[in-house]
């Protein structure tokens, strides 16, 4: 059922090396613009990326959290999205539930880390909790762990500092070429035409190379986001919640705040669009949103790969799913929904209520009930008056 | 001397395929194992649960006397048999989780419960734990597959044969209400 890891696990290495073999020429180029010694570039190079990496692989999660702002929450203060974390990590069969944060932001978008699945956290905006029912919810955690159960994370963070590295290189590079005017090197005197036009060739490949990481980094990402959502209607056994919450997800014109370039892939959908214009189309790190909704409404009873993958077919004709997933079941059954509004599934007046209770507990806020009406009171951290009066009905309640 | 070499080379070979399909054989046992245990873990769960939302219902609706004495009725019958073959247990767990959707449907006339903070959670406990009780059968459904799988085909299935590994039987849920919606309906 998990072959799939190793086909995809190929395609993606050829990629990455495609990206570290960019960023040897950069050093090479650079080596013969600055150092007079192509392979001192190089080594530059190297040392650059080899420390980048140790960093994004010990500290990766916790710079990527901190900058997204992230909150760790227990199940105390959100029962319900910490029960479905529980339940998708039963599903998918990972060795230990993730640690789920909050992001307080109105922007509608989720995202994961963890090197390795007995080591991860999921992430979500409080803006995406209040917006997804239940089956919703499901399918967005459930698309975020299986990133973490094909390990996407992983390789996305190595292409991500690659191409970090890549970007750096390029861009000190340049602004060196444009204060010294190129006087970096004492190569004219000591070399003919020949070396001046490699140099010219380097010269181009410094501003092309971070174009070409880039394209090559979007290009592992999207190819994993097919694969993200085809396990997450398998996982879940329902590609409906997946397909409204992308729905609700691409009619949003928020963008999240603490997301970069190179953090982009990493999110539900790409965080990155104009101003106050839809995240529908315009995606590069992701597939356009419209053919992801379209690609898990067409696949009818079936859960399984295989049912994605004639989907696909059908929307786009492509092949997204690598053929050695294809050996599981063919017809998985699709569950049924659990039907909204009903006893227990909270509307969305109840989820906006949910959702700020827990954000201003995360702030140290105290909650009272008022003893007349019930009325949630709450009182800021530094709040030392002995009583407080109940804006709705008039009583004043102990604070003590 | 060559031909020495060759039929050693082979023989290693056949060696480390041996050992290749014996540990694949093991490691798909134990997660069979696992995925059982998983499964015991959240119908366990459940049968901790069942005395809580009785007592907080029964607060509120003392007329439903019959949905109560059933529910009761099918814990203690599914906790019984939570030691039996596979198929005995499903069909006692599959009674239990009707029954329960037939207790919880009750609440629908009783708005002073609905509205209940204590009620709310214990449904939010056991519909969650209904979800992994799902969750758990399609993995441990998944992970038997593919170990049966294995054990039935060649050329696993001489390892299997000579080792005693044995198939292991599916869980699956006989009550036909639970096939069709898996989780319990709230209306």
């Amino acid at each position: 059922m998990w072959e799939q890891i190793s086909a995809n696990r190929t395609r993606s290495a050829v990629l990455v090396i495609m990206m570290g073999a960019v960023l040897i020429i950069l050093g090479y180029a650079v080596g013969i613009y600055f150092l007079d010694e192509p392979w001192g570039g190089v080594a530059v190079a190297a040392a650059v990326w080899i420390i980048m990496t140790l960093v994004a692989y010990f500290q990766g999660d916790s710079i990527l959290l901190a900058t997204a702002g992230a909150k760790k929450i227990e199940k105390k203060d959100h029962p319900r999205l910490f029960n479905i974390v529980e339940e998708m990590t039963i599903a998918c069969g990972l060795p230990r539930m993730p640690d789920v944060y909050i992001i307080d932001d109105p922007a509608l978008n989720a995202f994961a880390v963890g090197r390795d699945p007995s080591k991860s956290a999921v992430a979500i905006t409080s803006g995406l909790l209040q917006k997804l029912n239940r089956d919703e919810l499901q399918g967005v955690m459930a698309h975020e762990m299986a990133h973490v159960k094909n390990r996407d994370v992983l390789l996305m963070s190595m292409a991500a500092v690659l191409l970090g590295t890549i970007v750096i290189i390029s861009y000190y590079a340049s602004r060196m070429l444009f204060y010294s005017g190129g006087r970096g090197s004492r190569r004219s005197s000591d070399s003919g035409g020949g070396g001046a036009i490699i140099a010219l060739i380097g010269l181009v490949f410094m501003i092309l190379a971070p174009i070409f990481a880039q394209l090559i980094y979007f290009a592992i990402s999207r190819r994993r986001e097919y694969l993200a959502d085809a396990s997450a209607a398998l996982f879940t056994r329902y590609p409906e919640g997946l397909a409204s919450a992308l729905e609700k997800l691409g009619a949003s014109t928020n963008q999240i705040r603490g997301a970069n370039q190179a953090t982009a892939p990493m999110y539900t959908v790409n965080p990155f669009r104009e101003e106050g214009r839809k995240a529908a189309d315009l995606t590069s790190t992701h597939p356009p949103i419209s053919e992801r909704v379209k690609i898990l409404r067409r696949m009818g009873h079936s859960a399984s790969y295989q049912a994605y993958e004639r989907a696909a077919e059908e929307t786009s004709k492509k092949h997204v799913i690598p053929a050695s997933a294809l050996t599981g079941a063919d017809s998985v059954p699709v569950r049924a929904p659990s039907a909204e509004g009903a006893v227990g599934e909270p509307d969305k007046f109840a989820r906006t209520r949910e959702t700020q209770n827990m954000l201003f507990g995360m702030a140290n806020y105290r909650q009272l009930n008022c003893a007349n009406c019930g009325t949630t009171l709450r009182l800021p951290p530094n709040f030392t008056a002995p009583a407080v009066r109940c804006p709705h009905c008039g009583t004043v309640n102990k604070t003590a | 001397m060559v031909g020495l070499l060759i039929a050693l080379g082979i023989i290693v070979v056949l060696f480390l395929i041996f050992i290749g399909i014996y540990n694949a054989l093991v490691g798909l046992r134990n997660q069979v194992k696992n995925a059982w245990a998983q499964i015991d873990v959240q119908l366990k769960r459940r049968y901790d649960l069942i005395p809580n939302l009785v007592e907080t219902v029964k607060g509120y609706a003392k007329h439903e006397r019959e949905v109560f004495e059933n529910v009761t009725k099918a814990r203690n019958l599914a906790q019984q048999v939570s030691s039996s073959a596979p198929h005995i247990r499903a069909q006692a767990e599959g009674e239990l989780s009707a029954v329960l959707g037939r207790l919880l449907a009750v609440a629908e006339a009783y708005p002073d419960l609905k509205a209940n903070q204590n009620f709310l959670a214990l449904q939010e406990e056991l519909a969650s734990t209904e979800n992994k009780i799902s969750f758990s059968r399609q993995f441990y459904n998944d992970s038997v597959l593919t170990y049966n799988n294995k054990i039935q085909m060649f050329p696993s299935n001489i390892i299997a044969g000579m080792f005693g590994f044995t198939m292991s039987e599916f869980f699956e849920l006989k009550v036909e209400a639970e096939r069709v919606a898996p989780k319990v309906s709230f209306s």
